[in-house]
């Protein structure tokens, strides 16, 4: 069993297997290479390689019209990419698990990211989600297994938050 | 007024079916498949043919979405064939889906674009397709194994064939003439939507 704090990424991707979540949706990113190498890995999940993240948002749709459950693996500038499409997850009442690695916040050095980043929280609430965000690695599996339970369980569209604080802020 | 520039790189024959007809002398036996309809056409199209069945999901917004929906649906359901019946404007919003779908190659998927070359619910403007741009050879480009293309009332058999025997996943381009969709009063409350194709599918 690898250790919920200090190896938080492996014991992720454990807990979302143990909620029978196999199909793994993303568009890259340095915050979520354990998820997505272990996804590409394992014979009974789907990794699902996005071009870009609202793609993901429609894909769980039909997942879950199919009876499965999935996981969206963006960074936060994807999360704009998603907008419209949270129309049809919020309109139709599907569950959605979303997992955030931040960017444009603690310690980050890029203005570029900052807009996008900085607007996550809000514009993702004006779309009716719940935001929950992980600051420190002993928050990743209580928070993430809460979210399992409020979307798979409640119905309901969670975006969870890897803040830089847990992640790090890429150096420039 | 600036022109739009019409790709000259097409010889395109002129659409000469009407869709009306076309979706179902290809679809034949709705029933057969679980379907996702994009907007606006196609879900009307759709739900004319099947009277509103829970066993179409047929999207009222969201446009862009229903062929990574089909993808997600073909992925969970594996021993059903899935259709995703979209047309040429709402695939072009989100034509990256081709290649994410093609990289995952369930054998249980077709998607089928009726391609009117128009905006059909927007004031008819032309599309892209209708200006040249060709969604089979991007379909092909994108990795999808099988692409075919219906351009007359011959071509059909083969369309109808690829449904009927598989073969993997594949593309239908339904090449048809401007003009309306058949219609039906369809239900546009989201959530029922949703709540009665997973009724239907999962709780049989």
């Amino acid at each position: 069993m690898p250790d919920p704090t200090n190896d938080w990424p492996n014991a992720l991707y454990d807990l979302l297997r143990a909620n029978k979540i196999t199909q793994f949706a993303y568009v890259p990113d340095a915050g979520h290479k354990v998820l997505i190498d272990r996804s590409l890995a394992d014979p009974d999940a789907h990794a699902i390689p996005l071009t870009t993240e609202e793609e993901g948002v429609a894909l769980l749709a039909g997942a879950d019209l199919g009876g499965a459950r999935g996981v969206l693996l963006m960074q936060s500038s994807g999360a704009g990419n998603c907008i419209n499409l949270l129309s049809l997850t919020v309109g139709c009442r599907f569950p959605l698990l979303t997992l955030i690695s931040m960017r444009g916040e603690f310690g980050e050095g890029n203005a570029w990211q900052f807009p996008m980043g900085q607007a996550v929280e809000p514009v993702l609430k004006a779309m009716g989600l719940v935001v929950l965000t992980c600051s420190a690695p002993e928050d990743v599996i209580p928070v993430v297994s809460n979210a399992i339970t409020m979307s798979f369980q409640a119905g309901q569209a969670v975006a969870v938050l890897l803040s830089q604080r847990l992640i790090g802020a890429k150096k420039f | 007024m600036a022109k739009l520039n019409k790709i000259q790189m097409s010889n395109l024959p002129d659409a000469v079916l009407d869709r009306r007809q076309a979706v179902p002398a290809l679809i034949e036996n709705p029933a057969d498949f679980l379907i996702v309809a994009g907007l606006a056409g196609a879900a009307q199209e759709i739900t004319a043919l099947t009277l509103d069945s829970p066993g179409v999901f047929g999207l009222g917004g969201a446009m862009g979405a229903a062929p990574m929906m089909g993808l997600g649906l073909a992925l969970a359901q594996k021993d059903r064939r899935v259709l995703v019946v979209t047309g040429d404007g709402e695939l072009l919003m989100n034509v990256g889906a081709l290649a994410t779908i093609a990289l995952q190659n369930p054998p249980n998927l077709t998607v089928i674009c009726v391609d009117n070359g128009h905006y059909g619910e927007t004031g008819n403007q032309d599309s892209h397709t209708g200006l040249g741009v060709q969604l089979d050879k991007i379909a092909a480009g994108a990795g999808f194994p099988v692409v075919t293309t219906i351009n007359t009332e011959e071509d059909l058999a083969e369309g109808r064939r690829l449904l009927r025997e598989g073969g993997g996943l594949s593309f239908i381009l339904l090449r048809v003439k401007e003009g309306p969709p058949n219609r039906v009063s369809r239900n546009l409350v989201p959530h029922q939507v949703r709540d009665r194709f997973r009724a239907a599918l999962l709780k049989s």
